[in-house]
């Protein structure tokens, strides 16, 4: 498939530190408007650290990320969040001290375009009844998922960075979680997702790039991904 | 003449008052440290001389311009808040990563220096501020009199004092606040200025201290260790509370300066321990406090 625009979000030979361990070993990928990007790989090869360093949680990195044209690598976490980027994290950051609702309308609004309270209850019945549950981490790990996701639709973000939606859930989460990635997609949300599932990578995005060691080691479209399953077990390990 | 337990009422009900007054300062001041230690992982020992300067700041303006107590109600805050601040920007925030031990030497390195500066500019003798004549007199209740300036200081720090509660516990900036003690990192990346949230607090926590300490000028002397007699039992008043509770502060604040009022009436030899044995057995009951979140 040939596309001329220029990528949402690019990310050319991206290096990041942890102290004095180097984690990225010069990353470049980029994300199309309106696609649903996937970086796969094991446990450990950096996935997640390209997320936070995207979102300058990792401030020791070097390299070129741009999104929408405009150079981020130099700029603070909160300033990048004003550009329009929203990270739903691994760990899925519920807040224990602040109620369901609170968390819910935590992250402040960068840009308009955000989706109402009444569009995130359409996607996400459940957050709806748990609404006055005094103490976020009260919900279950799905509703956690779905409060955690749901509360950067708020924001007007036009790329979202979701971490690992899936890990530690019911299939049957896992597939309303797919449901609602579709969803997004068909309002417009740009996507980077990190996934080790590849099964339910494949039910929802566009492209993959496979890491390894702090590279990216290989890359392709999803109508190529069964020629490219065996490589992929053998990437991943399972 | 009414007594209770064998206690003259008017005794009794006299140590109540004045404990009461004690537990407004302990309230003031361990809620300041409270919202400090939550949001900035500092334990700010400064607090006891940033509630002198407060004093002193109230005396300096009536001595060098003749702006009376409501005046240095609202100005001396803002100043000493301004040099909290100033603090915060240019020593506190690069200890945050360090242990807490850091953060406490630095603040008592910091309390030292402003009460020996301020030993030597004013002497060690407590020097007196006049009340305000809008807070002069009393009111008898019948069981006892009530000076209204004590009346005036039970009622605004209680005023002051539910007021940050609310604000932490019930709005927009109150959610930011809980939720960057519990993960800045994350706040920040929502686009939040978690930095400028910290030092706007510690400033706050700062003000917090000197308001007291402007109430404190007309009944207390002011004096250059007028703080450093204060913080230990405040701090004993935080650790009860548990460290960083707002609640557990506001509560145990006054709770312990009723104690220790009650305490001088029923067995006066011990009021001055009596808030370190309840520490003692709280500690031993419940390690992270009477409030604490980590039980």
């Amino acid at each position: 498939m040939l596309d001329v625009t220029t990528p949402l979000l690019a990310v050319e030979e991206l290096q990041a530190w942890y102290g004095e361990s180097h984690i990225l070993h010069g990353v470049s990928f980029d994300v199309r408007e309106g696609e649903v990007v996937t970086l796969l790989g094991r446990n450990g090869a950096g996935k997640t650290t390209t997320m936070k360093s995207i979102m300058g949680i990792v401030t020791n990195r070097t390299g070129s990320v741009r999104f929408e044209g405009q150079e981020l690598i130099g700029k603070q976490s909160n300033h990048i969040a004003r550009t329009g980027i929203a990270l739903c994290p691994e760990e899925r950051g519920i807040f224990a001290s602040l109620s369901v609702e609170e968390n819910l309308m935590l992250p402040p609004v960068v840009r308009p375009g955000g989706l109402s309270i009444e569009q995130i209850f359409d996607l996400f019945p459940n957050l709806k009844e748990r609404l006055g549950s005094s103490q976020g981490t009260k919900l279950s790990g799905g509703e956690q998922q779905m409060l955690a996701i749901g509360r950067i639709l708020r924001t007007g973000a036009r790329l979202l960075l979701l971490d690992e939606p899936t890990e530690g859930l019911a299939p049957v989460i896992i597939q309303q979680i797919g449901k609602t990635i579709r969803a997004l997609k068909q309002q417009g949300f740009t996507i980077l997702l990190v996934e080790q599932n590849f099964r339910f990578a494949a039910t929802v995005a566009d492209r993959y790039y496979v890491m390894e060691h702090g590279r990216i080691i290989d890359r392709f479209a999803n109508d190529e991904l069964d020629a490219n399953v065996d490589k992929l077990h053998d990437y991943l390990g399972v | 003449m009414v007594t209770i337990f064998g206690i003259p009422s008017a005794a009794l009900f006299g140590q109540l008052l004045i404990g009461l007054i004690n537990g407004s300062f302990y309230a003031l001041l361990s809620l300041g440290l409270a919202v400090i230690f939550g949001m900035l992982n500092i334990i700010n020992f400064a607090h006891g001389a940033q509630y002198m300067l407060g004093a002193v700041a109230a005396f300096l303006l009536l001595q060098w311009t003749g702006l009376g107590y409501w005046t240095a109600l609202i100005v001396a805050p803002l100043v000493v808040g301004a040099f909290g601040i100033i603090i915060e920007r240019t020593l506190l925030q690069w200890l945050y990563k360090l242990d807490h031990l850091y953060g406490l030497l630095l603040t008592f390195g910091l309390a030292l220096i402003v009460e020996g500066i301020a030993r030597n500019f004013l002497g060690s003798a407590g020097l007196p501020y006049t009340l305000p004549d809008s807070l002069r007199g009393g009111q008898n209740l019948g069981f006892m009199f009530l000076p209204n300036y004590r009346a005036w200081v039970i009622v605004a720090s209680l005023a002051v004092c539910i007021a940050t509660w609310l604000v932490i516990e019930r709005t927009r900036l109150g959610a930011y606040l809980r939720a960057a003690t519990e993960n800045p990192t994350l706040v920040r990346a929502f686009g939040i200025n978690v930095p400028l949230m910290i030092t706007l607090t510690y400033g706050f926590g700062v003000a917090l201290a000197a308001f007291a300490g402007v109430m404190a000028a007309p009944i207390y002397n002011v004096s250059p260790q007028m703080g450093s007699e204060l913080i230990i039992v405040v701090f004993a008043v935080v650790v009860i509370g548990g460290m960083g509770s707002i609640l557990g502060a506001i509560v145990t604040g006054f709770g312990l300066g009723i104690v220790e009022g009650l305490t001088k009436v029923f067995f006066p030899e011990a009021s001055n321990t009596v808030i370190f044995v309840v520490m003692a057995i709280v500690l031993l009951v419940r390690p992270a406090g009477l409030f604490g979140r980590r039980a």
